[in-house]
């Protein structure tokens, strides 16, 4: 164990603390759950400060419009946790940012990069990702959206659920079935479809939290030109797995765990019921002190995956050697603390905590509506990217070494 | 940066881990567990340089530090081993490097090294006790009564905590002291009731006895996360071999899901271990709530795969036919020593200021 830091390292984390002593009352406000509406020009001259300085699309390369660092995961690491620490955005998270660019750059053409990671990265092209349909959740490679192709066109038909953005995005990221007469996984392309093509209807899909966030998108005959698919033909399951490894890299956000232990524990020690803080009272601080105990094996747990990611990387490998049962753990864990958090938060707003009036506007929501929204939008975000039931059966298979389920007859 | 264990200490934990395999066998244990005699298994872990893990090489130990010493119990934890560790290897060194002058260091840390001095200790003065610590100085001797004393078995000495601060260091044969070994829920770690009526004790005040508490409380934990790493080994290898309705019940999703909760909450666990075990050598403001918290989330943590582990066993894992509840009651067992996670937390929040 040896914590310091290297000088490189070191150097960034000073760079990062003038950066938000000079320019941190620029940042949008964070927090209060979700994606709502379409970046406002606070979020996209912020989003450009920040790429200009490496502290986004750092190691996208210059020529596509990044800031051109070598990938160095601590380099991210460092800027998330300052930037949280700091309580300040860390730019755009869209689905666009963090799921199709690193695709892109590993499997798109030189023309599909150029043409789409620059407007992509400053937030001017959002993106919706179109995988679950009603009948494809957690067995998503069963997608019945399908594509011909006529005329050098790929026409499209279908429903796409779940769909975060959709409302307001540019473009969406699609898996559909152009080859079916092919096994399942084999029968999917990856195609990069225009929200404004004749035949797409968006639909918003009310949840929880009362944010317009979610939707149902409806493809009828829908068409796009046949070179608007990332790699080839029925090799769409291969893209998405590309993508899902770079988002299993994100390594989980402990970063958001810490924030949100210290807003608790001031939340208890502002709360006074009867003349005393809910900090002085031993029932309170003892749910705190457990839930504190989590995140610290959250944190150093993810230092640990850090540590041994860096190490792979300088041995050019995508993970650390010991990695696998680690990683596996990570969202599971991480993303069901991050609700147990916020549900202590709602039960030390008790009654007066009830009222319940979002806006369209994260920084107009009062503190007890913040609260209520992040603990329902993490309900959400424990069921999507693989709902949790779905993490256990991998962490049990892939980690543990347990059979998979055995097939039932007629399902492939 | 690095985070993770050296090579060194991946080697380490190999070795002892071989040797635990070899000789702590289920005959072993249920030996063990009737007659409380470590001797044999002990030299062969001197042998390993076990006890002489923290002392200083001045003084013919190895000088490792504490992470070391966290991971040795937690191998010792994995193998459900009968031990003196905690008090000889750990508790009573640390006592004597943090609170001793040189001359008691000179005398005792060298046949602490060798294996000759094994310590039983007695913390309840520090830990919230719920039994009887009634422990007081009287000029250079010690009265009073002590319940709950850890690791008395083949003990030369006792490692005393007291009210007022510092340790007393009593001889284990001196005539004015009468010994009450106690069975304990965990068959391999012995207790032991004392009641001393003016024995002769070295004093051992020169420092802080509460860090000597919070190193336990981490080998407590580290012990715990090993005990219950083994006890979903074992709870993936039963499933996989049981066979009901024709296939193994490791291919129900019921026994899945559960062995993956446990190895859920475990893994996080072993970087939270490095890092608090690490924090106690280094001047780390953080230390004690570390201790306190690790020592807490692993006390909740391995009753719950305790329990779960336990289940997947099914009716085999009720009876002592595969040995499993050796495992359950060293977890059990750990999680009231010390200090419970109740208590542990409410110190945390004490070492952070939290409370008014």
């Amino acid at each position: 164990m040896d914590l310091t830091l290297s000088e490189r390292h070191r150097a960034l984390q000073a760079a990062l603390r003038e950066f938000i002593a000079r320019y941190g009352h620029l940042s949008p406000p964070v927090g209060g759950g979700g994606g709502r509406k379409r970046p406002d020009r606070k979020v996209l001259d912020w989003q450009a400060l920040l790429i200009e300085h490496g502290f986004a699309a750092r190691a996208v390369p210059r020529q596509y419009g990044g800031y051109g660092a070598e990938p160095d995961v601590l380099d991210a690491a460092i800027i998330t946790e300052e930037f949280n620490k700091a309580g300040l955005s860390l730019g755009i998270q869209g689905q666009g940012i963090r799921m199709l660019v690193p695709t892109l750059l590993e499997v798109g053409t030189e023309e599909q990069r150029r043409r789409w990671i620059g407007p992509t990265i400053r937030g001017e092209v959002i993106w919706a990702q179109g995988y679950s349909e009603p009948e494809a959740g957690s067995d998503l490679a069963s997608l019945r959206t399908h594509a011909r192709v006529e005329d050098g066109h790929f026409v499209i038909n279908g429903q796409k659920i779940w769909t975060s953005s959709a409302h307001f995005a540019d473009m969406i990221f699609l898996l559909c079935r152009t080859e079916p007469d092919r096994p399942k996984h084999l029968g999917i392309s990856y195609l990069l479809v225009p929200m404004t093509a004749p035949g797409i209807e968006v639909r918003p899909l009310p949840t929880m939290t009362g944010h317009a966030t979610f939707n149902e998108v409806f493809f009828t005959e829908v068409r796009v030109p046949v070179d608007q698919i990332v790699l080839g033909r029925g090799e769409g399951w291969k893209v998405a797995n590309v993508t899902l490894k770079h988002e299993r890299m994100l390594l989980g956000d402990s970063a958001k765990l810490v924030h949100r232990l210290h807003r608790l524990r001031s939340l208890l020690a502002e709360t006074v019921v009867e003349g005393e803080p809910l900090l002085q009272k031993p029932v309170w601080r003892d749910r705190l002190m457990r839930l504190q105990g989590e995140v610290l094996a959250a944190k150093y747990h993810q230092m640990r995956l850090l540590s041994e990611a860096a190490q792979g990387q300088a041995q050019g490998q995508a993970q650390g050697r010991d990695s696998g049962l680690g990683l596996l753990v990570v969202k599971y864990y991480g993303s069901t603390l991050a609700w147990r958090l916020a549900a202590l938060a709602v039960d030390a707003l008790g009654d007066a905590g009830l009222p319940y009036e979002p806006h369209d506007e994260v920084a107009e929501d009062d503190a007890a509506t913040a609260w209520y929204a992040d603990w329902m939008y993490d309900l959400g975000l424990i069921i999507g990217g693989g709902s949790s039931n779905i993490q256990k059966n991998i962490i049990a298979e892939r980690g543990l070494g347990m059979p998979r389920e055995p097939k039932i007859n007629g399902s492939a | 940066m690095h985070f993770g264990l050296s090579e060194e200490q991946r080697l380490f934990g190999d070795a002892l881990r071989g040797f635990l395999a070899a000789r702590v066998t289920m005959e072993a244990r249920r030996a063990a567990a009737e007659s409380s005699s470590l001797a044999g298994f002990w030299n062969g872990l001197t042998e390993l340089g076990l006890p002489g893990l923290l002392v200083p090489e001045e003084h013919g130990g190895a000088g490792l530090g504490l992470l070391d010493a966290a991971l040795a119990a937690e191998a010792l934890g994995e193998a459900a081993a009968p031990t003196p560790f905690l008090g000889s290897a750990v508790l009573a060194p640390l006592a004597l490097c943090l609170l001793g002058d040189p001359a008691q260091q000179e005398a005792h840390l060298p046949a602490i090294a060798a294996g000759r001095v094994r310590v039983a200790v007695g913390l309840g003065a520090l830990t919230g006790t719920t039994g009887t610590c009634t422990l007081r100085r009287e000029g250079e001797r010690i009265s009073g009564s002590i319940t709950g004393l850890i690791e008395p078995a083949c003990a030369t000495h006792w490692l005393l905590a007291l009210r007022e601060g510092g340790f007393a260091l009593v001889a284990a044969d001196a005539p004015e002291v009468r010994i009450r070994p106690r069975r304990s829920l965990d068959r391999l770690r012995p207790l032991a009731d004392l009641d001393l009526a003016g024995a002769p004790a070295e004093w051992l005040t020169a420092g802080d006895a509460r860090r000597v508490l919070d190193a336990g409380r981490v080998m407590l934990a580290a012990e715990t996360l090993g005990a219950a790493r083994s006890m979903l080994d074992q709870a993936v290898a039963y499933a996989g071999q049981r066979r009901q309705f024709g296939r193994t019940i490791a291919s129900f999703q019921g026994v899945k899901h559960a062995c993956a909760d446990m190895a859920a909450w475990l893994e996080p666990c072993r970087a939270f271990l490095w890092y608090a075990a690490q924090a106690q050598d280094a001047p780390d403001p953080e230390a004690r709530m570390l201790a306190c918290q690790v020592k807490a989330h692993l006390d909740e943590v391995g009753r719950e795969v305790a329990r779960h582990a336990t289940e997947v066993h099914g009716g085999m894992g009720f009876t002592e036919l595969l040995g499993l509840p050796f495992w359950f009651k060293r977890i059990a067992a750990n999680r009231q020593l010390l200090g419970g996670p109740e208590r542990c937390r409410e110190e945390a929040a004490e070492a952070q200021g939290l409370i008014a």
